[in-house]
């Protein structure tokens, strides 16, 4: 995408410092690094409780280099439609001219589950501000409990595979979907690998004046059972297997970010996680066709919207 | 000068928010608090206020937006009532944690279940140690006194903490009742400009808020947050007597009504408190020595003037519009009773009463008063119950 150059990236200052307490491998920190990074005009953001709040807020120490608030666990949405409030108020009382975004951020329970009032809330009413959720697909700072965007199958510690039950019985919730019905200006969804998509896409949505949303996939290799430095092509493994379309809703129009040359099957993406494995028995054979037919079916779907064809 | 108006108390607050012109008000309707905010919504719609309205979808969101507008270094204010009051609570306490010197009118309510839109405590008592400062009004002069004095009171830096303001509702918020408004200038002048220590919108020097606090530092700001509000003890009295000088209007901490003589002293708060006056009226005309201590700030509670203000009685007789379910007497008994505790032995009766909206009439107080001046009533009493 337009404007997101390697070289000028790499002059600019790193706005999350090192040292913050998330794992190793974490791609929601990465997420994060390349949000902040997209950003040219200074940014306020705000976080609902979670992996990223928790391990970049450790008092008496912060890794945050831009203004952070963190509220509670469902309101990161409904505190940040404060924060922008106030800032037009302050703009119109003269006692504020800068130039200022606002970036609300949750992880997927945040911001699929509990926090869903908050974000339909705030996205309605028309704020000027980008909603990000970081996606990693369960509850992962309590311990890998399932949330509404947990795939179907997936073991987590709420939904574990069992002798009866083999795992999650439902399919993610189509949050972005949502969104696009709340016909807002721009949705979007991206994932990490792509750090010109995900970039391109941040930089779009904060010159975009009003409610922006973007859900990002942020592979948690301890959620998903993967190995540490594999959460980048676990992403990547997402995209390609079609089970994480990249793609954008701006204004109504829906456009394909990026088409695999050639679709990969599911079980690539399923086989390097072990919250999948029981899915790889022979008994477990449905669900994994299930799994793709359902994949297939949203391709399509997808397609169909967008006609089919990458925008550049 | 003043100008006298036939008001709500619910009007009576809008007007002081008109006045106050904050910078950010939040909004969301409920029973009895709903015309506050539609009068306001009139201002911000006919331009008489600078305030951005912010419409939110609950009240959990009202109190969310309220501490990140308040954080981002705006002033704010919001209202509501009841079962609105009990889904923002977790946010009210992080409000107050975060010394973000928010302002909200509370328009008391019984909470559910069963449902019920009338007056009792059970809202505000049951937020009494969220480590807001909270003021108690007896009519809608005093509504509208405490929510001006409010901001003030909220913003003083030697407090940052946030108050909560309320007045009866329905009896208070939806009867006529004459009231004294300042003019404009005289409330811009008493409440002057906000200046935020830690604004979020100073992007040059970004600051963190709502980090995770653990066991090395959560109780020291647990203790700075309990001195903040000790702090007030001290703030509230000096700007009750800037704004009574302002106003001609008193303001105590709390009021006596001639007890400084009185063989037994009825204590109580709210709207109740007018009622009392004139049972003890009647009760004095009948030479029976009663009076009244009527709260005004229920925290920080003033245990140390209480302990001064009833010591002279033979028996006190306390008034609850709320239970403390399980305890022993309602949350005014519970704080009397401590206070007087090791300093006195006089006897403290306490009558729950007005659950619901329950009505309570000037015989009920007399009654209670020479109950407990007889020495007839029981620790734990019920007024008006079938």
């Amino acid at each position: 995408m337009a404007g997101i150059n390697l070289k000028e990236l790499s002059k600019k200052p790193d706005l999350l410092s090192g040292g913050h307490r998330a794992c190793s491998g974490c791609a929601a920190t990465v997420v994060l690094r390349q949000i902040l990074l997209a950003a040219e005009d200074p940014v306020v953001v705000s976080c609902a409780t979670g992996c990223l709040e928790v391990a970049t807020t450790i008092y008496p120490y912060t890794a945050w280099r831009v203004p952070f608030i963190h509220n509670a666990f469902e309101n990161s949405a409904a505190t940040m439609s404060g924060v922008e409030t106030a800032y037009r108020a302050l703009k119109k009382r003269g006692k504020i001219d800068r130039e200022i975004k606002f970036i609300a951020m949750g992880g997927d329970g945040g911001t699929y589950d509990i926090g869903l009032q908050s974000l339909s809330g705030a996205m309605e009413r028309g704020h000027n501000m980008l909603y990000i959720c970081y996606n990693n697909e369960a509850y992962m700072n309590t311990g890998i409990q399932r949330s509404s965007a947990t795939p179907f199958g997936a073991a987590t510690t709420t939904t574990p595979a069992g002798k009866v039950v083999p795992g999650k019985m439902q399919f993610a919730k189509d949050l972005t979907g949502i969104m696009v019905a709340h016909r807002i200006p721009y949705v979007a969804q991206t994932a990490p690998h792509n750090y010109r998509d995900l970039m391109g896409k941040v930089r779009k949505a904060l010159s975009i004046e009003g409610p922006c949303f973007m859900n990002i996939l942020a592979p948690c290799f301890r959620g998903w059972r993967s190995k540490m430095d594999d959460s980048i092509e676990t992403s990547r493994m997402a995209v390609e297997t079609c089970f994480w379309p990249l793609f954008e809703v701006e204004n109504g129009q829906w456009k394909l970010s990026y088409k695999p040359k050639e679709k990969l099957p599911i079980t690539e993406w399923i086989k390097v996680q072990g919250r999948f494995k029981h899915l790889l028995k022979e008994e477990n054979k449905a669900m994994l066709d299930a799994i793709q037919k359902h994949v297939d079916e949203r391709w399509e779907e997808l397609l169909e919207r967008t006609s089919g064809k990458p925008s550049s | 000068m003043a100008k006298v108006r036939a008001l709500t108390g619910n009007h009576a607050v809008s007007e002081a928010m008109r006045q106050i012109d904050p910078d950010v008000v939040a909004c969301y309707p409920i029973t009895p608090q709903t015309e506050l905010m539609q009068k306001f919504a009139d201002f911000y719609a006919d331009g008489l206020v600078r305030t951005e309205l912010i419409c939110v979808e609950s009240e959990h969101s009202a109190m969310s937006a309220s501490v990140g507008a308040s954080a981002a270094g705006a002033r704010v204010m919001t209202a509501t009532a009841a079962n609105g009051l009990a889904l923002m609570w977790e946010i009210v306490y992080i409000a107050a944690s975060t010394r973000l010197p928010i302002t909200m009118t509370v328009v008391n309510r019984a909470l559910s279940a069963p449902i019920n839109i009338h007056c009792d405590h059970s809202d505000s008592m049951g937020c009494r140690d969220t480590g807001w400062i909270q003021l108690y009004a007896e009519n809608s002069q005093e509504a509208y006194d405490h929510a001006i004095m409010a901001v003030r009171i909220a913003e003083h830096p030697d407090v940052l903490l946030p108050v909560m303001s309320m007045l009866d509702g329905f009896i208070l918020s939806h009867t006529m009742e004459r009231v004294e408004i300042l003019e404009d200038e005289q409330v811009k002048a008493f409440i002057g400009d906000y200046t935020p220590l830690y604004p979020l919108l100073d992007v040059d020097n970004p600051v963190t808020y709502g980090p995770l606090d653990l066991q090395d530092y959560y109780f020291e700001h647990k203790r700075q947050q309990i001195g903040a509000m000790e702090n007030a003890r001290v703030v509230i009295p000096e700007i009750f007597a800037e704004y009574g000088n302002l106003s001609g209007r008193e303001f105590d901490i709390f009021e006596r009504y001639k007890s400084d003589d009185a063989e037994v002293i009825l204590v109580c708060l709210g709207s109740t408190a007018g009622t009392a006056k004139v049972a003890i009226d009647e009760l004095r005309a009948g030479g029976i020595k009663a009076g009244l201590v009527k709260l005004r700030v229920f925290r920080p509670f003033p245990h140390g003037e209480l302990v001064e203000a009833l010591s002279g009685a033979r028996a006190i007789a306390v008034l609850d519009r709320s239970a403390s379910f399980g305890a022993e007497g309602g949350p005014i008994h519970a704080e009397i009773r401590s206070a007087l505790y090791g300093r006195t032995d006089i006897p403290v009766y306490d009558y729950i009463y007005g659950l619901g909206g329950r009505n309570i009439f000037v015989d009920d107080i007399k009654n209670v008063i020479n109950l407990a001046l007889e020495g007839k009533a029981g620790e734990m009493n019920y007024i008006g119950v079938r």
